[in-house]
């Protein structure tokens, strides 16, 4: 086995509110291997965005890691200054936002947001090869590079989308995490953007951590995918093994609940309830309110996240016989 | 997921009482009764692009233009396409919330049929009586100072149904209908003590109180995780059947429509381009656009590697968009004649199968 390039390690965060405390991501722990596509799939607040901005420690104030750790060249990006983390962020782990209109200043042309970004983190490099590199870039990610003398407004979703990826690819991070890139897009710009993420994923061969609430998107580009609910993962394993045998409950209803408009029109079953109250999760396994398989076991314990086989673990009491 | 896998799940479940089945095997009825309900003709909404203060306008979004169709009695029509391709602006034109530049919309079957077009006053408000619209966000559709009953109260009040015992009577039956049970300890909850899927369900509620025949719901489900988006699209096909509502389903995501539309029609700037049954749709379409957007729909099977799709470019501006076919600039089939002619008309190919295109 090769060393992942990235570590994450019992992985424990609590945004703290009027409330009380939220327990957004707790107990988390997976590795990302050299030219792996991990995929993150869960419901909106299961806590796979909290995780990605833990990695790049970007986390509001409120936030607070009690416990882990995220290890990348045996550093510990969670106890690291902030003066160390620098060198961390955006050199080594990149991350591409959902909203890619937000995440470009409108005032300024987009090759010098970029070029801006490579002076920050390379300062040797001159304003020529920085240009160069700009230009290099965008035909990576499949723009023009005349294009990058013109201002955000004058591109489209997709190619502002494309231009956020080249800009988190300036650098030659080892990892890249993007988190929901094409949620706002349509579908056709979609698939023609997921297939060149897949393909410079693959020929630059990086770690690349993909976050989605959408099973479909995680089937295309991952190899490995991570199934979190309410603040945990509960299933980790090669996303064909998932598919082919999925063994937690909750990945089992969340594939029974996806429309598909491939195959026979099969039955969407519904799952009973919502997802619980991060403020006050309920005990033992976050899902057994919701779990038919749920024992008193489930409600009184927290299931252990233990693997199955040498790829694929689950945390479950009762998990489904593959 | 197989169907073998699909069988496990069930019985996952007490074999009792298996989990609700969606969709209803009793609703897979075909459409066979093709009494209208709504006729749409030539349907026309332009918007003007003013170009400076004082500047007359001389450039018009097409935001719709010449559409033409029929939803029957009791079916489900779904309105898929892109954003930006007019299907939004239908569904507002098809409840009153605007009005268009040209065309009928006519309500109700041969012999009874209003034009809803020309409606004033009182008339309009009679006809709010008849058709409702469940919008896309349930954050943002709803009055945050109301409570649940005075918001599925609101349009009783206004359309003066009955008493007040009454419409409290009516609202606790609404709210059993659409699942929040027991209704008593929803209806003085304020909407930001609700969930996504129970406001969406209070929204439905809303909708549906005045007993309507036709709804547009307007990308009900997309702001829904999918564990409870489920659960929605199950009781709004449930309530149609029930109830005997049409729906106008307008949605951007495929998978959704196969499960909540008897029939789809495709919209591609302004332009309806196919429409068909649902299964005839999705396994043969004839549109080069529409092939292009079933085969850019990502498959939840890990197995399959599609193929990209077969299409250029992307979407041109709807400001004057020229006289020739619209899709023209992307398309991969296009003839001399897609260039020559004015836009295809939406011409009959057999089956109950419509398609606007020259080239196929």
């Amino acid at each position: 086995m090769t060393q992942p390039i990235l570590s994450v390690q019992n992985l424990t965060m609590h945004y703290a509110t009027r409330k009380g405390d939220v327990s957004a991501v707790d107990d988390v722990s997976f590795d990302v291997m050299q030219g792996d596509a991990l995929g993150l799939v869960g419901e909106s607040g299961c806590g796979k965005s909290s995780i990605a901005n833990c990695l790049l420690r970007l986390l509001p104030e409120n936030a607070r890691i009690l416990q882990g750790a995220v290890r990348l060249d045996g550093a510990n990006l969670t106890t690291l200054p902030e003066d160390q983390m620098r060198a961390y962020r955006w050199k080594r782990i990149a991350m591409v936002f959902q909203a890619a209109m937000n995440t470009l200043d409108p005032v300024y042309r987009v090759g010098d947001q970029i070029i801006e970004a490579l002076h920050t983190h390379i300062e040797t490099m001159t304003n020529a090869e920085a240009r160069e590199r700009v230009a290099e870039l965008f035909k990576i990610v499949g723009l023009d590079p005349a294009l990058m003398d013109r201002y955000p407004h004058e591109y489209s979703g997709g190619m502002r989308q494309r231009a956020v990826i080249a800009m988190a690819l300036s650098c030659n991070p080892d990892v890249i995490i993007a988190d929901e890139p094409t949620t706002a897009l349509d579908v056709i710009v979609q698939d023609k953007l997921l297939r060149e993420m897949c393909n410079i994923q693959k020929t630059l061969g990086m770690g690349m951590i993909y976050i989605s609430h959408d099973i479909a998107v995680i089937a295309e580009v991952s190899n490995r995918m991570g199934v979190m609910y309410a603040g945990r993962l509960v299933e980790l394993a090669d996303t064909a093994d998932i598919f082919a045998r999925p063994q937690h409950p909750y990945t089992y209803a969340l594939m029974s609940a996806f429309p598909s408009i491939t195959g026979p029109k099969r039955e969407l079953t519904t799952l009973p309830g919502e997802p619980p109250d991060l403020l006050n999760p309920p005990p033992g396994c976050r899902f057994h309110p919701r779990c038919p398989r749920a024992t008193s076991v489930c409600a009184r314990d927290v299931p252990a996240f233990k693997a199955m086989d040498a790829r694929h673990s689950v945390a479950c009491w009762h998990p489904v016989e593959g | 997921m197989t169907n073998e896998q699909m069988g496990k799940w069930q019985t996952l479940f007490h074999p009792s009482d298996p989990c609700p089945r969606f969709p209803d095997p009793y609703l897979e009825f075909r459409m066979t009764h093709t009494d209208p309900l709504v006729t749409v003709e030539h349907l026309q909404k332009y918007y003007p692009v003013n170009q400076g203060l004082f500047a007359q306008t001389r450039h018009y979004i097409h935001a719709v233009d010449d559409l033409s169709f029929q939803i029957g009695r009791g079916e489900s029509l779904g309105l898929v396409g892109e954003s930006g391709c007019g299907k939004t602006t239908t569904g507002k034109l098809l409840v009153k919330l605007i009005d268009p530049t040209k065309g009928h919309i006519y309500l109700g079957s041969n012999g009874s049929q209003t034009d809803i077009a020309p409606l004033k006053g009182a008339a309009v408000k009679q006809f709010r009586r008849r058709v409702q619209m469940i919008f896309q966000d349930p954050y943002e559709s709803m009055n945050p100072r109301l409570t649940i009953y005075d918001t599925v109260a609101e349009p009783l009040v206004v359309q003066g149904i009955g008493t007040v015992i009454e419409r409290e009577e009516r609202v606790a039956e609404m709210l059993a209908l659409v699942g929040l049970t027991p209704p008593a300890s929803f209806l003085f909850r304020f909407p930001h003590e609700l969930s996504g899927g129970q406001r969406q369900r209070v929204a439905i509620a809303r909708a549906l109180v005045v007993q309507p025949k036709f709804v547009v719901a307007d990308e009900p489900t997309s702001m829904l995780d999918v564990s409870i988006r489920t659960g929605v699209m199950h009781l709004m096909s449930n309530l149609a059947r029930r109830l005997d509502v049409t729906y106008l389903y307008i949605t951007h995501d495929l998978a959704v429509a196969r499960y909540m539309c008897h029939r789809i029609a495709v919209m591609y700037l302004g332009k309806m381009v196919e429409l068909a049954e649902t299964e005839e749709l999705l396994q043969h379409p004839q549109h080069p656009y529409t092939k292009a957007l079933l085969a850019s729909v990502p498959v939840p099977d890990p197995s399959i590697k599609r193929q990209a799709a077969e299409i250029k470019g992307g979407i041109p501006t709807p400001i004057n968009p020229p006289a020739y076919c619209r899709f023209y600039e992307r398309c991969l089939i296009a003839t001399a004649r897609c260039r020559d002619d004015a836009h295809p008309p939406l011409a009959d190919k057999g089956n109950g199968h419509s398609v606007a295109c020259y080239a196929v």
